[in-house]
């Protein structure tokens, strides 16, 4: 309920030395506004470096075919090898642990690009063939059309789907890219899709320069026999892909004749170590922001808690006669509290929005001036980081006059009264 | 109305023990008006907070309308006081950051009286003191005067049973003196409040009914004017 008086009070007590409460309040103002900072910045960090996963299944490994390099089983060592269509099925039945397994082959190597043609238009884009489960492992944002199937597995067609780079440099711009042809290294082939990356930045824009076809449909047609370019592997939900990746690399060996002790014959790539690394990395850097942020809040905390001993100290005799006039020492203590929680609120509070409304700014112009946003994007604090600040402060502002409120009414009322 | 026996107070600082009040007996009927007379550090003062449960003594008895006072806790303390007794001080002890009328209001304030009502009965009072025109000063605006008679007004609003007056008129000159005496003897004989005045003036001693001299901690004298 509202009480006149006791508002009357609090802004007696706070105005009456202005510039010592302004003090006091920028202490908690300037706590909290670090802390606001801080954390956005961290989130904006996080933000750059995370749109780089896009919505790829971080439970991930990739493995590829390198050359040996120990001797083993009457082969020397040096030799190259190729994974076969036959190790899908042996790694699926001995690795219960896997979600999905994606064998992908590559036109013109890793990281090769091939010509495409359509009419007079020509590109270099990246091949892909894959199996239609590689839309669950790294999906994208299809816009038109659909993406590979089973079908069109089983027969072969010979059909792809574009990325919008590729749309937008083989295709006039109001063009519809489904049902038309692409020349592909030679062959034509059917677009029956066109997707956009969900990632932003750099990996975007390398995402949609992709083309991907049926996994069969490119083997036959560019004459790669039974030969796997990778596979993409993620492990069931709950378990660590790292148990997966080891457990693949051990049956690969053994179906390819390779040494149980040659680590370099078998490249693999961990997505799930680099992404955890990662998280921890943001974890530690949260964790330093709250021990800061936390440590200069409570600084200025403890400025208000001592401030309030001085109002306390200074106004002893009116307390005095309010207790002589029947305040309890609860409305005293409640008194004092609220005005501990007024002071550290109000700055708190203004500290908040001047912090978020400084990252707004920062998030406007790094929008605006379309700065490189590889490293640092959309910095801001989430609602119920706010909240939660909000409330540590009226906590703390309250535990801030818990120590004073006690001063004040552990002195009796004759020598309260008594004091000048 | 005030019942009090053997009561003793001793104050300890450090090593020194300083034995105030040595055993007071004292009966004062409601409606009474009495004065306390006696020189400085004689403990008439200790005397008057103990009455008016600022201070708690160490032996003895204290029977306060019909309510033993013994080891009360703070909330208890407070609301008797808000409740039977009503206090003027030498210093009138005004709360400064509320005027005249919100300061007489205070006592209900503590009382849970909704602002409007205990502001109507705050200007009542002071009405009765002759200061309706001054309701919205400020203290620092007021004469001591005018002051003390707020003050009173204060001590007025919750109808205590007893008020006590430490040096009421100390810091006044003679003709207000005797203008603040006319007043607490109306209001003892209109409203049969209970009065105690702690005072060192003979002229204000002998406006009330019975005057007790208290020499070094006991009383030793009882005069009826």
């Amino acid at each position: 309920m509202f009480d006149l008086d006791r508002w009357q009070e609090i802004y007696h007590v706070l105005s009456k030395n202005k510039l010592r409460t302004f003090l006091t309040a920028f202490g908690v103002f300037w706590g909290i506004f670090m802390l606001v900072i801080m954390m956005g910045s961290g989130d904006g960090l996080k933000n750059g470096i995370s749109q780089n996963f896009g919505d790829m299944a971080t439970n991930s490994v990739f493995i590829w075919a390198q050359q040996t390099s120990v001797p083993y089983k009457g082969f020397t060592r040096g030799r190259r090898f190729d994974y076969e269509n036959s190790d899908v099925r042996a790694l699926d039945e001995a690795i219960p642990e896997i979600k999905y397994l994606a064998p992908r082959t590559n036109v013109g190597g890793f990281n090769g690009a091939s010509n495409v043609i359509r009419g007079l238009k020509s590109g270099s884009f990246q091949i892909f063939g894959d199996y239609p489960v590689f839309d669950s492992i790294d999906p994208v944002n299809l816009l038109q059309g659909r993406f590979i199937n089973e079908l069109d597995l089983k027969e072969k067609r010979k059909i792809v789907v574009i990325g919008l780079r590729v749309k937008e440099l083989l295709f006039e711009k109001d063009e519809n890219p489904v049902n038309q042809y692409i020349q592909i290294n030679g062959v034509y082939f059917k677009v029956v899709g066109l997707f956009k990356s969900k990632r932003t930045g750099e990996a975007a824009s390398f995402d949609n320069q992709r083309i991907h076809m049926p996994f069969t449909t490119c083997q036959k047609t560019y004459n790669m026999g039974d030969a796997i370019g990778f596979f993409n592997i993620t492990s069931k939900d709950g378990i660590q892909v790292a148990i997966v990746e080891e457990k693949a690399i051990k049956v690969l060996k053994k179906r390819h004749a390779i040494s149980p002790t040659d680590d370099a014959a078998i490249g693999h790539f961990n997505l799930e170590v680099e992404y955890k690394k990662m998280v921890g990395l943001f974890l530690g850097i949260r964790i330093l922001v709250w021990i800061v942020g936390i440590g200069t809040l409570l600084a200025g905390v403890i400025g208000v808690s001592n401030i309030m001993l001085v109002v306390v100290k200074e106004r002893t005799k009116e307390i005095g006669i309010q207790r002589a006039l029947g305040a309890t020492p609860r409305i005293v203590i409640s008194q004092i509290i609220t005005e501990s929680v007024v002071l550290t609120t109000f700055s708190g509070y203004f500290g908040l929005t001047l912090g978020v409304g400084l990252l707004e700014l920062i998030n406007y112009l790094l929008d605006k001036s379309g700065a490189n946003t590889e490293m640092f994007l959309h910095p801001g604090i989430n609602f119920n980081v706010a909240i939660t600040s909000l409330a540590i402060l009226v906590v703390a502002g309250a535990f801030a006059g818990m120590v004073p409120a006690r001063k004040a009414v552990s002195v009796k009322p004759i020598d309260a009264l008594r004091y000048e | 109305m005030v019942d009090i026996s053997n009561i003793h107070k001793t104050y300890i600082t450090g090593n020194n023990k300083l034995h105030v009040l040595k055993g007071i007996d004292l009966k004062v009927d409601a409606g009474e008006m009495i004065s306390v007379m006696g020189a400085s550090g004689s403990g008439k003062s200790t005397l008057l907070n103990i009455l008016g449960i600022l201070d708690n003594h160490d032996h003895g008895e204290y029977i306060l309308n019909g309510v033993r006072i013994e080891n009360l806790n703070e909330r208890k303390a407070a609301m008797l006081r808000n409740k039977f007794l009503g206090f003027v001080f030498q210093s009138f002890n005004l709360v400064s950051f509320k005027n005249a009328m919100e300061n007489v209001a205070l006592p209900l304030y503590y009382q849970n009286v909704k602002r409007k009502k205990r502001n109507a009965i705050a200007m009542e009072f002071l009405d009765r003191m002759g200061l309706k025109d001054w309701a919205h000063h400020l203290p620092n605006e007021l004469s001591g005067g005018q002051k003390q008679r707020v003050a009173i007004a204060r001590a007025l609003i919750a109808k205590p049973k007893v008020i006590l007056a430490d040096e009421p008129t100390g810091a006044l000159d003679s003709v207000t003196s005797q203008e603040v005496m006319d007043i607490l003897t109306d209001i003892n004989k209109n409203e049969n409040i209970t009065m105690l005045i702690v005072t060192h003036e003979h002229d204000i001693a002998k406006r009330t009914q019975k005057t007790i001299r208290i020499t070094d901690g006991m009383i030793t004298e009882i005069i009826k004017n």
